[in-house]
């Protein structure tokens, strides 16, 4: 038996880019990200949706993308964790992550940037409860959440311009 | 808060060296590297929990198209009696072998049997499942309990506990500890509290996978890059599964996807390497979440029946410890920890304990954070809050009549140096969560923890540019931002700019042997190789400005990153600029068997609510309180702290693992294997206390292993006060505890 060769080609728009790629018609997004566009920031942890750390933004919208075919992205727009940062620019969620430690081994932080990215953009002002709700679909092992969700909280305050809550 | 020192870096929440990879997506781990030209390596695995393989033909994959490669476990040496590592760290490859892949025999469903490699993923995939595996299936039995009954299904009938050959059982180890005369001091206690509580089996539940790529050239040259805590072990452990010399094996480290113990071994390694050579390719293989959770080693299992008793005026003065737990289908040697550390937080000059461990047809036990602590600790905790309750004490103070402090003597016949127990327990006893009033229908609770730690092999080298900036490397992988602790100790010592100091981790044939990050021993260990070499590099400097002044080396000091000599002085940058000239390139290494080890503490505070109708459990306020010894990087302490606490819960509250009567595991992923997300949790307050380890350079002690050693009892405690219910077996999930409350309204 031979490796099928019945790959499509998809356009997307990844991280403000078109870019085309093959993927076969039964291959998720995450893994077309990881092999065909080594955008290797989006981590593959269960490839059931039940841990977060494939998290990107489908045309804005926050999506486990292990639980996206990659022919679903045709036409569509796709953010991934390598594309948050502007202009070597760190998003706010990712500079206060760093300021509050709020990531150890880091494995589930693109999932928790782009995540709280998809929170902050639609919610400037979210209550604890609120980032922790938002959050709960994606698995931590390393901090407790603890300084995660204070670092969120603490980008949601300096993207208002105001002071940290 | 009593740390010594005044320390200009050491102390500091810089920001985390490799922290800017991981929050953009750059940093490459286990799954993230490509060979070129690689294939993709599949694992085939056990449908039976207890088995005789009769047959394997590969013939049927061999044939198809794009495979190149199989192997089974006839292509790796016969473990024999051969025993790696020592001490503590001491593994038998009989116990180490048969989880990379059995031989003749599986103990455990999903259990390696045979492996291809083809030119997909999906052709590896489908290539294993046409691998033909003739079984002669076995009784199974996954119940320790069941496991030690007359007629049990023997799963190793060639291993005798007790040194003597007579009927094999299923008992894996028997180890008792004695101090005093336990028997004769009960008589002289005026309480007596013995309780049994049972913890489930449990996964470490790392998010990573388990991932590697490995390549054998022509020549006989291994190359490997996978995640783990430890590549020397990496290193060691595949040499001895495979049979290649251990010299010809590099192992490159990736980031690591958390570990907390289960990543210490090797699962896919040597039978990436066995495919490579097979061939001709380099093989990448990455593990399935549900093959993580059915085969590689979780936590044990745990009963342990704890018997105290003390006097009226809270008094310790008798312990019994009988502490049984479930060692899976090979030896994780879990039963010494209960044995000699259960009675560790209490002056006790007459206890007896035991640990026994059981062979179940369960994936071999492997550690996991302050390894079998937890599981002896629930019940002794509880215990002892029984204990004062019933001598109508505060539980705190009843701990601070009988913590162990500086002098004692431990169960292994040891002396504790300068400990700070005593200095946890005040203050958690002070803290505002303690002195609040609790919320209506919220209880309480409160237990302390121990650890032993690590010292263990550490290496550091240093190499300095001609611009004057720091290489760093070690050999111990970061998984909780140690390389932000290297360099603030590196930087501590040549007084030079944080900016200027490049921590790295770097492959077994670039620095020198490292063992595993683990038994908290990184900061520590490796800290302390870290050190040794900046002073080396101090000492080297100094010589050289002493030559360039034509001085005695001895009259020449170091401070704020330069060398002094009366109204003279050179800095690093102009010493390192003139290097090839005065002496040849900088570098220094240093390597070490830490002897710095110690002990360390927590005290945990946990409010919790118990919803009446459906059992549920709310943690609303949790606070750690933990020695340190001395934070090196007070983040990533708390980070610890939380994180183990937060581990912790999840075990308390809804972890186990869950086992059909043919041994298949029922909950092998994350949504039913349930581990704590963002919105089940509080805030985790934190006080970190400062007890500085006199065997220490900088005063550190271990930080990672305690938080996970009290939780399970401060969250047990807190559920019973809140629903006035005692439940013996954890997890203290809703429908336990539903269950629990409508029996005690009933009754």
């Amino acid at each position: 038996m031979s490796t099928p060769l019945n790959r499509m080609p998809v356009q997307a728009t990844v991280n403000g880019e078109p870019r085309v790629f093959l993927a076969n018609p039964g291959q998720v997004l995450a893994e077309v990200l990881r092999d065909e566009l080594e955008l290797t920031g989006t981590k593959i942890g269960c490839n059931t949706g039940d841990c977060g750390a494939c998290s990107v933004l489908l045309n804005g919208r926050l999506v486990c993308s292990c639980l996206v075919l990659a022919a679903e992205a045709e036409g569509q727009s796709v953010q991934t964790v390598e594309g948050v940062a502007e202009g070597g620019v760190l998003h706010p969620v990712q500079q206060k992550l760093l300021e509050h430690g709020g990531l150890q081994c880091g494995v589930c932080t693109p999932g928790v940037v782009i995540a709280a990215k998809a929170l902050l953009d639609t919610n400037p002002d979210p209550t604890e409860e609120q980032v922790r709700y938002w959050l709960a679909g994606n698995l931590c092992r390393c901090t407790g959440y603890d300084k995660i969700v204070r670092a969120v909280l603490d980008a949601a305050g300096e993207l208002r311009g105001g002071s940290a809550s | 808060m009593n740390a010594q020192q005044e320390f200009q870096f050491v102390g500091s929440r810089s920001i985390r060296p490799d922290g800017l990879d991981k929050v953009t997506g750059r940093a490459r781990y286990g799954a993230d590297l490509n060979m070129q030209g690689q294939i993709y390596g599949h694992i085939v695995r056990s449908p039976h929990a207890h088995a005789l393989i009769t047959h394997i033909d590969c013939s049927e994959a061999l044939a198809m198209q794009g495979v190149l490669a199989v192997m089974t476990g006839a292509d790796l040496p016969e473990p024999g009696n051969r025993v790696l590592g020592s001490g503590e760290g001491a593994i038998a490859l009989r116990d180490l072998s048969p989880m990379v892949m059995s031989q003749g025999k599986v103990l455990f469903h999903s259990q390696p049997v045979a492996a291809v490699a083809a030119t997909t993923p999906e052709l590896a995939a489908r290539a294993a499942a046409a691998v033909t595996v003739t079984y002669e299936t076995l009784p199974v039995v996954t119940d320790m309990h069941q496991a030690l009954t007359d007629g049990a299904p023997i799963l190793h009938d060639d291993r005798f506990p007790d040194g003597q050959p007579k009927e094999p059982t299923n008992l894996a180890a028997h180890i008792t500890a004695q101090v005093g005369e336990p028997d004769v001091a009960f008589e002289g206690a005026d309480v007596v509290v013995e309780r049994t509580y049972s913890v489930p089996m449990c996964h470490q539940g790392y998010i990573e996978p388990q991932a590697c790529v490995a390549r054998m050239d022509g020549a006989g040259q291994v190359d490997v890059w996978c995640c783990t805590q430890g590549h020397f072990t990496v290193r060691g452990y595949t040499a001895a599964v495979t049979g290649i010399d251990e010299g010809n094996i590099r192992v490159t480290p990736s980031e690591i996807g958390g570990g907390f113990g289960g990543k210490t071994t090797v699962y896919l390694e040597p039978v990436a390497i066995i495919l490579s050579k097979k061939s001709g390719r380099p093989v990448k293989m990455v593990m399935d979440r549900g093959d993580v959770f059915r085969s590689t080693g979780p936590a044990p299992g745990a009963e342990t029946r704890v018997k105290l008793g003390a006097t009226r005026a809270g008094k310790l003065v008798a312990a019994e410890v009988d502490c049984l737990l479930d060692s899976g289908a090979y030896n994780g040697n879990p039963a010494g920890i209960p044995a000699f550390l259960a009675t560790a937080c209490y002056k006790l000059t007459d206890a007896r304990s035991t640990g026994r461990s059981v062979y179940t047809n369960r994936p071999k036990i492997h550690a996991y954070r302050a390894p079998s602590m937890p599981q002896a600790t629930l019940a002794f905790e509880l215990v002892i809050n029984e204990l004062a309750a019933a001598i109508d004490m505060d539980p705190i103070e009843f701990r601070l009549l009988n913590a162990v402090e500086e002098g004692d003597i431990t169960m292994m016949g040891s002396r504790y140096n300068r400990i700070g127990l005593r200095e946890c327990l005040e203050a958690a006893r002070d803290h505002p969560h303690y002195q609040s009033a609790l919320e209506t229908g919220t209880g309480r609770g409160v237990a302390a923890g121990y650890w032993i730690n690590a010292g263990l092999q550490s290496s550091a080298t240093l190499n300095v540019t001609g611009d004057g900036h720091v290489a760093v490397l070690t050999g111990s992988p970061d998984i909780g931002g140690s390389r932000a602790s290297m360099a603030l100790m590196a930087a501590e010592v040549l007084g030079i700019p944080l900016e200027r100091i490049h921590p790295q981790v770097v492959a077994t044939d670039a620095v020198g042997h490292c063992d595993v990050t683990g038994g908290s021993r990184t900061t520590l260990a490796t800290g302390q190789a870290v050190i040794q070499a900046a002073e080396q590099l101090v000492a080297e400097l100094c010589r050289r400005a002493a030559t360039d002044w034509q001085v005695e080396p001895e009259s020449v000091t170091w401070s704020g990153g330069a060398a002094h000599h009366e109204d003279k002085s050179m800095d690093f940058e102009a010493l390192a600029r003139r290097a090839g000239s005065m002496g040849g390139p900088l570098t220094v290494s240093s390597s070490l068997t830490s002897a710095s080890a110690a002990p360390a503490f927590g005290v945990h505070l946990c409010d919790a609510e118990v919803d009446k109708e459906t059992g549920r459990t709310t943690v609303t306020r949790y606070t750690a309180i933990q020695d340190a010894g001395k934070a090196i990087h007070p983040d990533y302490v708390e980070g610890q702290m939380q994180g183990g606490a937060v581990q912790g819960i999840g075990w308390a509250l809804n972890e186990e693992y869950l086992y059909d009567d043919q041994g298949v595991l029922q909950n092998p992923g994350f949504l039913d294997y349930r581990i704590p997300v963002a919105s089940d949790l509080p805030r985790i307050d934190t006080v970190i206390v400062e007890v500085a380890n006199p065997l220490h350079p900088f005063g550190v002690r271990g930080v990672g292993e305690v938080p996970i050693v009290p939780p399970m009892a401060a969250v047990a405690q807190a559920v019973f006060n809140a629903a006035n219910i005692r439940v013996m077996d954890l997890p203290l999930n809703p429908p336990k505890l539903a269950k629990a409350l409508m029996s005690s309204e009933t009754s």
